[in-house]
C-alpha cells in the first residue's frame, strides 16, 4: 500500500450525543503486518442510514465487520481502539460474539438464505437465542418479520418453501427478515443490493426507508447514487483512512475534502 | 475548494462540462457586447446598430435553448455530483438570466428609435451613467465567472445599491421635469423606459453573482458575506 501522509478527517457537525448508537474512536485493523484502517473515529446516530463509501481497498468492509466482530474470524486480524454500541464496549473480551451479533444483523452481498424453509429461515435466530416461548410466540415472530421486511404478502402461502427457490431480490429480503427477527439494535449491510436488479434493489431501497424509522442501519455500498439516495450520514474512506465524515446532502453537494470531490465525481486518477 | 486538478476518469463526461462552460462564457462575451451596442444606440442616436443587435439577440436565444439541452442531457446520463452538479444547476440559471440581459439591452437599443424622433434631452447623460454602472456590474460578475472567484460576485452583489440609487433619483427627477413641462411626457416615457430596463439588467447581474457564489462554494450568498472595506 502506498503511503498516504496521514490528514485529519473532515467532520460536518456533530452528532447530538443523545442520539449516538455507535461510538468510535481511535479504531485500527491490521491483517497480519498490513495495516487496513488508520485511527478512525466516528459517531454513528440511531434511527438512520449511515452510508460508507470509498473505492475498492479503502476499508469501508473492514470498518463494517469491525461492528460485529466479523474481524474476529480472519486469522491475524487485530482490532485496537474502541467501538461502542449503546455504551457497551464491543472489543470487550468477555462480550460474546455470537450474542453480539444477535443485536448487530448483518445483510450480506450475495443473498444468503439458509438451505431451510422460509419459515425456518426466520424462525431460526428467535429458536436459539430463545426469543419466543411457545409456538404461536414464534409464529407471531416470523409474520412480523416477514411484514416488516415486505416480504409477508408474497410468502405466506408457502411458508414451508425453501428459501433458497425465491427471487434474488426475495431471498435478500428474506435474510432482512431473518436479520429483523432477532431484534437487532443496529443492521449491518454490505453492498445489499449489487447482486441485484433495478427493481428488487429499488424494493430493498424502499425497504431501507422503512427501517430507518426504527433501526440503525449502517451499509457500505459500490453506487454512490445509492448512497446519495437512501443515506442521512455518508463517510467517505480512502486508503484505511476516514476522509470525510458529514450528512449525506452535503457530501455530495459541497464536499470539503479535495479526495471526497474527486471520488464522487468520478475523477478517481 | 479549488476545482480539481484531476481530470474525469471518463473523458467525454469532462468534455461536456467543459463545452458548458465554454458556451456560457461565449454567451455572457455576445450580452455584454449587447449591451454596449444598446447603450450606444440610445446615448448617440446611432440605429445603424439595431439590426446587428436584432441578429445577435436571435443568437443568444439559441445558445440558451443548446446551454438548455447540454444540462438535460448532463443530468440524464451522467448524474453529475458535487463542484460538477453545481456547475451544471448553476448554467441553467446563467444562460437565463444572460438570455434576459440580452432581451433588455435589445428593447433598450429599439426604444432609441423613438427617442430619436425627439430632440435630445438632458437626462440622457444620467442614463448614460446609469448604463456605465450597469455595464461595469456586468463585466466584473463576468469577470467573477471565469476565475472562479466569489470577491468580485459580492461587490457585485453590494454595488447593486448604487444602481438602484441612480435609478430612483433619475425617475424622480424625470416625473418632475414631465409634471412641469408636459411636452416631456413622451419622450420622457422613454427614459423611464430604458432607466428601468437598465435596472432589471443590475439585478440579473446580482443573479448571476449570487450564482456564481453558489457555483463556487455550494452556499447561498447572504449578507453576512459581504465585505466592509
Amino acid at each position: 500500500m502506498t503511503a498516504v501522509e496521514a490528514q485529519p478527517t473532515v467532520y460536518h457537525q456533530e452528532i447530538d450525543a443523545e442520539n449516538i448508537k455507535v461510538a468510535v474512536k481511535g479504531v485500527d485493523v491490521f491483517y497480519g503486518d498490513k495495516q487496513a484502517l488508520f485511527d478512525v473515529s466516528l459517531d454513528i446516530p440511531d434511527r438512520g442510514v449511515t452510508a460508507f463509501i470509498g473505492p475498492s481497498g479503502c476499508g469501508k468492509s473492514t470498518f463494517l465487520r469491525c461492528m460485529n466482530r466479523m474481524n474476529d474470524t480472519i486469522d491475524g486480524a487485530r482490532v485496537s481502539g474502541s467501538l461502542m454500541i449503546d455504551g457497551g464496549e464491543v472489543n470487550d473480551p468477555t462480550i460474546d460474539p455470537v450474542v453480539l451479533r444477535a443485536g448487530v444483523g448483518m445483510v450480506f452481498q450475495k443473498p444468503n438464505p439458509f438451505p431451510k424453509s422460509i419459515y425456518d429461515n426466520v424462525a431460526y435466530g428467535p429458536r436459539i437465542h430463545g426469543l419466543a416461548a411457545t409456538k404461536d410466540e414464534l409464529d407471531g415472530i416470523v409474520e412480523q418479520s416477514l411484514r416488516k421486511a415486505g416480504l409477508w404478502a408474497e410468502v405466506s402461502d408457502r411458508l414451508s418453501d425453501p428459501g433458497t427457490g425465491l427471487s434474488g431480490g426475495q431471498q435478500q429480503r428474506l435474510v432482512i427478515a431473518r436479520a429483523i427477527a432477532v431484534n437487532p439494535e443496529v443492521i449491518l449491510m454490505d453492498e445489499p443490493c449489487s447482486a441485484l436488479d433495478p427493481i428488487a434493489t429499488a424494493k430493498i431501497e424502499e425497504l431501507i426507508d422503512e427501517l430507518r424509522e426504527n433501526y440503525c442501519i449502517i451499509m457500505v455500498t459500490h453506487s454512490m447514487a445509492q448512497a446519495a439516495r437512501v443515506s442521512q450520514m455518508t463517510a467517505f474512506f480512502h486508503l484505511g483512512h476516514l476522509v470525510e465524515y458529514g450528512p449525506t446532502e452535503d457530501i455530495f453537494t459541497k464536499p470539503r475534502e479535495r479526495r471526497t470531490q474527486d471520488y464522487i465525481t468520478g475523477r478517481f486518477g | 475548494m479549488e476545482t480539481s486538478t484531476h481530470d474525469h476518469i471518463v473523458t467525454s463526461y469532462g468534455e461536456e462540462l467543459d463545452e458548458l462552460a465554454d458556451e456560457i462564457a461565449r454567451m455572457g462575451g455576445i450580452v455584454e457586447t449587447q449591451l454596449l451596442d444598446a447603450l450606444a444606440a440610445v446615448v448617440r442616436r446611432d440605429e445603424s446598430i439595431i439590426k446587428t443587435i436584432r441578429e445577435r439577440e436571435m443568437t443568444v436565444n439559441s445558445m440558451q435553448e443548446e446551454i438548455d439541452k447540454k444540462v438535460i442531457r448532463l443530468f440524464a446520463l451522467r448524474q453529475p455530483m458535487a463542484t460538477d452538479l453545481r456547475v451544471t444547476i448553476t448554467a441553467l440559471r446563467l444562460a437565463s438570466d444572460l438570455e434576459r440581459i440580452g432581451d433588455l439591452a435589445k428593447n433598450i437599443a429599439y426604444r432609441s428609435r423613438h427617442m430619436n424622433k425627439y430632440p435630445p434631452m438632458d437626462l440622457t447623460q444620467r442614463i448614460e451613467r446609469l448604463g456605465t454602472i450597469v455595464i461595469k456590474q456586468l463585466r466584473e460578475v463576468l469577470d467573477a465567472l471565469s476565475s472562479d472567484d466569489i470577491e468580485p460576485a459580492i461587490r457585485v452583489w453590494q454595488n447593486d445599491d448604487e444602481v438602484d440609487e441612480h435609478y430612483t433619483s433619475l425617475i424622480k427627477e424625470m416625473l418632475l421635469a414631465m409634471s412641469e413641462d408636459s411636452s416631456l411626457v413622451d419622450p420622457g416615457a422613454n427614459i423611464l423606459f430604458v432607466a428601468k430596463n437598465l435596472e432589471r439588467i443590475g439585478d440579473h447581474c446580482t443573479n448571476i453573482a449570487e450564482a456564481v457564489h453558489y457555483q463556487v462554494t455550494g452556499d447561498a450568498l447572504e449578507t453576512a458575506d459581504v465585505i466592509d472595506d
